[in-house]
């Protein structure tokens, strides 16, 4: 069975919905902790959302110091799969995993809501499981989820079609962001498409007694079957 | 800095019987600091003085409510009290639900704090609560807020309510605490004191219940948590009791702020170590830091146990400098617990801190005998027995008087008041009223606060209740809603507190479950005022007597005095809490009607012409007069168990209480939540205005499939309870439409309903 790892900070909130969509997906979830530089063999890390260290200095600036990040980075160089949400987003790209940087909303207001978003790119680790421009409803739940990047990076990521979610006004409407971020992104992934980061929360939508819709699931199924495959594929080369 | 005098000793108390104290300005009145010199046999140091005044503040003591308080328990029978683990006197009130778990729920008043800072007042009140929750031993799982406001459209009700739901979830969302529900009310009593009112529901097994008793002799006392500082010093005494002026002259310093500042970071940590610590059987008792901080905490935690205790105080990590031992003692710094240890168990105790990077000191142990000890640097500053500090305050029995005003409150019915007759008059009303701000949608407050962390949130706002998994494996839960409506209160204490407790029961019975125990914070005006008095005693009557009718226990409860500005009281408002459990929340019934064309809508209950202390009313004629809805506890409970019945069996494909605004206001609402359409056919020959906006109570909205119809209105007949079916289900209708009145739009219905809040706050 696939192991995934759920990577849990003082202040990490939604450690248990990661770890529960991980088992809803059919994988093993296993806890990492801050503190301990051992990724104890995982085949993927989720960074889950909540307000790291409080959030006081700048969401995920002291995360990002954290030894098992040093890990995290390492293995994200190697190509491990590796997801942020929400505050693991803003984590990954303090830790320079991933461009930009999110602030404070538009509104100047936390927003909790369900959100529809645009499946962009589907060839990412995180993301093959949906269809090329597939509408999802998950819940969205930030006080500082505006992303901005200089217009060099923006048109880098759309020119390498690295945006992998985008704000939509309404399911079938056009695109709009709750919360001012340029070109309405709201997950992004790296050159190699194996780390993803995004605000809204699909760990929050795997059943829909709890959460909107289960369409978050599809990020969890996605890496299984990169990592399944893999696992499968070292298994034979190496012709155990 | 203040210079430090030499520190007040009992020695020293004990030579300078004559000294004079500040103990008027600390809120004791001539008599009570009399009865402490009595108590001592000399003069209390200042540290004692400081516990004593806190200790025995309206707040902390209950003295004004205790006489009427008793009530509850008088009434409770056995069988009432078969699933109380834990009750009235605990942190929290804990229930048996089944299956092993245990739930415990509590609601508490922040008010004045809300209002001098609105952020950090709100903000400490979610602290506070949580941290009562997890005194009992239990994880805490989810929040919610009753708030009331001043008028929606004045200036200072934009000061004060932003600043709340910003404060409630900056430190809830940041706890990782879903919120679930609440209440926003807005009436001009509350201006110039907002009600902020926290709720929390947390749950543990059976076996895990800890209580607040420290006991053992030789068993360590550890704080641990926050490090103790100057702010909220004084908080308690000045601002709960009978001065809002606020000159701070405590012994020793002056200027401290008044209200605690709150780190939702730290309360976090300090939840997972506080959990980790009780799975690994490391806490003999333990009590959080609240309002009265150590003095609250030692004082309980000794007089709950069978020993005395001893404090070195010079021992506890302070954050500022100078404090001296009353500063220390008072100090209501947040995010801080205390817990009783055996000595084998310190060091595991302290590894799990440090683990979670938590502060923990050992600053004394329990004693032989039956004194608190408290010293510092080797001198003692306080030795009392524990007992008259913490429970054996004055208590008072206040004057009880029917306010003089209240037969013309009474006569002055709202029959003769204009009401709409044409279809246009009234479906204009129908808009006005879903447009008004009691009446409109709440989700510029609710969409501050994340309702998903965690992951069993399975019903939230907009619902009538909230609804919490509390087992995976099984799917059990828990709802809990809270109301309370303070016109009904003020036209008639006793029927209106009952309307609260049935409107809060109905509303967690709409969602299938099975209501079992009841909560409550009693927010009144000053008990120095008869009046005020009198409307005390007769809702904690009509509340005891309600539960009695209903036959579940009040487990807990909180009462905030001195809530008016000058001589003016607000509304009374006794918020009401019940707790409600259902074995498997799949089976749980929305609030909204869905999108089944064709599937019937039945109205329970009866309709009655009542609009005294109605919404509609109060919008369209600024009245408040008449009398009350009549209220049925028999009739709730059947309704409650129709509801239960058809949720287990499937019957019901959705539920939605009717309270203010009537039918009107619910159908709004059920059709909003799901994007659909009705269609509502009224019964031959009604009024069609009081069948619309009347709100009579005992009277629910449901959806029944077209297969399930003949078998649910034969159980509603066979028991005995009134349905009428007004309508089916239209999805593609996109609108509310009612004859004799016309269609509206869902378009126009959403910006009509969810229009209003944004528009003033925005």
């Amino acid at each position: 069975m696939s192991r995934i790892g759920v990577i849990i900070f003082p202040g990490t909130l939604d450690d248990v919905d990661a770890a529960r969509a991980v088992r809803h997906a059919g994988a093993e979830a296993v806890a990492l902790w801050h503190a301990d530089a051992d990724l104890r063999g995982v085949d993927a890390v989720v960074v889950p959302g909540g307000f790291s260290y409080g959030d006081y200095l700048r969401a995920g600036a002291i995360a990002r110091f954290a030894p098992v990040m040093g890990e995290v980075v390492a293995a994200a160089k190697r190509g491990m799969p590796v997801l942020g949400i929400c505050n693991g987003f803003q984590v990954l790209c303090e830790a320079g995993l991933l461009p930009g940087a999110l602030t404070r909303n538009a509104s100047l207001h936390f927003v909790c809501r369900d959100q529809w978003l645009r499946v962009e790119n589907t060839a990412t680790v995180w993301s093959t499981r949906f269809e090329p421009g597939a509408e999802i409803l998950v819940p969205l739940k930030s006080g500082e989820g505006c992303y901005v990047a200089d217009q060099h990076t923006l048109d880098e990521l759309e020119g390498e079609g690295r945006v992998v979610f985008r704000y939509l006004l309404d399911s079938g409407g056009g695109t709009g962001s709750p919360n001012g971020s340029r070109n309405d992104i709201a997950g992004i992934t790296d050159a190699r498409g194996r780390v993803v980061g995004l605000m809204p929360h699909p760990e929050h939508a795997i059943d829909p007694l709890t959460g909107p819709t289960d369409d978050g699931l599809g990020l969890f199924l996605s890496v299984l079957d990169a990592v399944g495959a893999a696992g499968a594929l070292a298994e034979a080369v190496s012709g155990r | 800095m203040t210079s430090i005098q030499q520190i007040d000793t009992v020695e020293h108390a004990a030579a300078t019987r004559d000294h004079p104290q500040p103990y008027r300005e600390l809120g004791l009145k001539d008599d009570e600091y009399q009865r402490i010199r009595d108590i001592l046999g000399r003069r209390p140091t200042d540290a004692e003085l400081a516990m004593y005044s806190v200790m025995w503040s309206e707040h902390c003591s209950y003295k004004s409510s205790k006489v009427h308080l008793r009530y509850f328990g008088e009434t409770t029978t056995p069988q009432m009290r078969e699933k109380m683990l834990a009750g009235i006197g605990e942190n929290a009130g804990v229930v048996d639900v089944g299956d092993g778990w245990a739930v415990t729920f509590k609601v508490e008043s922040h008010n004045h704090p809300s209002y001098v800072e609105p952020y950090q007042g709100a903000a400490t009140g979610v602290g506070g609560i949580v941290r009562d929750i997890l005194a009992m031993g239990a994880r805490p799982l989810a929040v919610m807020d009753p708030l009331r406001f001043g008028p929606a459209d004045a200036p200072d009700t934009r000061r004060v309510l932003p600043g709340v739901v910003a404060g409630i979830g900056g430190y809830g969302n940041c706890l990782g605490l879903p919120n679930i529900g609440g209440e926003v009310v807005f009436d001009p009593s509350y201006a110039g004191n907002p009600l902020v009112n926290a709720l929390c529901v947390g749950a543990m097994r059976v076996e895990d219940l800890h209580l607040a008793h420290a006991t053992g002799v030789g068993n360590k006392i550890i704080l641990f948590g926050a490090r103790t500082g100057l702010d909220g010093i004084g908080g308690v005494s000045v601002l709960a009791s009978d001065t809002f002026s606020g000159e701070e002259t405590g012994p020793g310093r002056k200027k401290l702020p008044s209200v605690q500042v709150g780190d939702p970071f730290t309360e976090k940590v300090l939840i997972e170590c506080c959990l980790e610590l009780f799975r690994e059987g490391l806490v003999v008792g333990i009590q959080d830091l609240g309002g009265a901080g150590l003095s609250c905490a030692t004082s309980e935690l000794a007089s709950a146990g069978d020993g005395g205790m001893r404090v070195e105080l010079d021992r506890v990590p302070l954050r500022a400098e100078g404090m001296t031992p009353a500063e220390i003692l008072s100090s209501e710094s947040q995010e801080r617990m205390c817990a009783v240890v055996r000595p084998s168990d310190v060091d595991a105790f302290m590894r799990v801190c440090d683990r979670w990077e938590v502060t923990a000191t050992e600053i004394g142990e329990v004693t032989e005998g039956d004194r608190l000890v408290i010293t510092w640097h080797g001198e003692t500053v306080v030795d009392v027995p524990p007992r008259t500090v913490a429970h054996q305050g004055p208590v008072y029995r206040r004057p009880v008087q029917r306010p003089t005003d209240q037969d013309a409150l009474r006569a002055n019915i709202p029959d003769a008041l204009p009401r709409p007759s044409t279809p246009d008059d009234l479906r204009d009303t129908v808009l006005r009223m879903a447009a008004s701000p009691n009446l409109c949608s709440r989700r510029w407050v609710t969409q501050q606060y994340d309702h998903y962390v965690r992951g069993g949130t399975v019903l939230a706002q907009p619902a009538d209740a909230g609804m919490i998994r509390i087992d995976e494996t099984t799917g059990r839960g828990v709802a809990v809603s809270t109301d309370c409506n303070g016109r009904y209160v003020r036209l008639d204490p006793y029927a209106g507190t009952q309307l609260a407790l049935a409107e809060a029961y109905r509303n967690v019975a709409v969602t299938g479950a099975t209501p079992v125990a009841v909560t409550n914070c009693l927010n009144f005006g000053s008990p120095e005022d008869p009046g005020v008095m009198w409307q005390f005693e007769q809702a904690v009557r009509g509340l005891a007597d309600g539960c009695v009718a209903l036959g579940i226990p009040v487990t807990g409860g909180n009462v905030s005095f001195y809530n008016q500005t000058g001589s003016t009281a607000i509304l009374p408002t006794p918020v009401v809490g019940v707790l409600g459990v259902i074995d498997d929340v799949r089976r749980r019934i929305p609030t909204g009607i869905g999108g089944q064309a064709g599937d019937a809508l039945l109205l329970l209950g009866e309709t009655r012409d009542e609009f005294g202390g109605s919404e509609w009313a109060h919008v369209v004629h600024g009245h408040l007069g008449g009398r009350p809805p009549a209220v049925d506890m028999a009739r709730e409970k059947l309704l409650a168990e129709i509801l239960v019945a058809g949720s287990r069996d499937g019957m019901v494909s959705a539920a939605h209480d009717l309270s203010e605004g009537g039918l009107a206001q619910a159908l709004v609402e059920a059709v909003l939540i799901d994007e659909t359409g009705c269609r509502i056919a009224p019964p031959d020959g009604v009024d069609l205005f009081v069948w619309l906006f009347s709100e009579s109570a005992g009277r629910v909205l449901v959806t029944v499939p077209r297969t399930e119809e003949p078998r649910f209105t034969d159980m509603c007949t066979m028991r005995g309870l009134p349905w009428t079916r007004i309508g089916v289900v239209d999805p593609d209708a996109r609108a509310l439409e009612i004859q004799g009145v016309g269609s509206i739009g869902v378009a126009e219905l959403r910006e009509t309903w969810e229009g209003t809040l944004p528009a003033l706050f925005d």
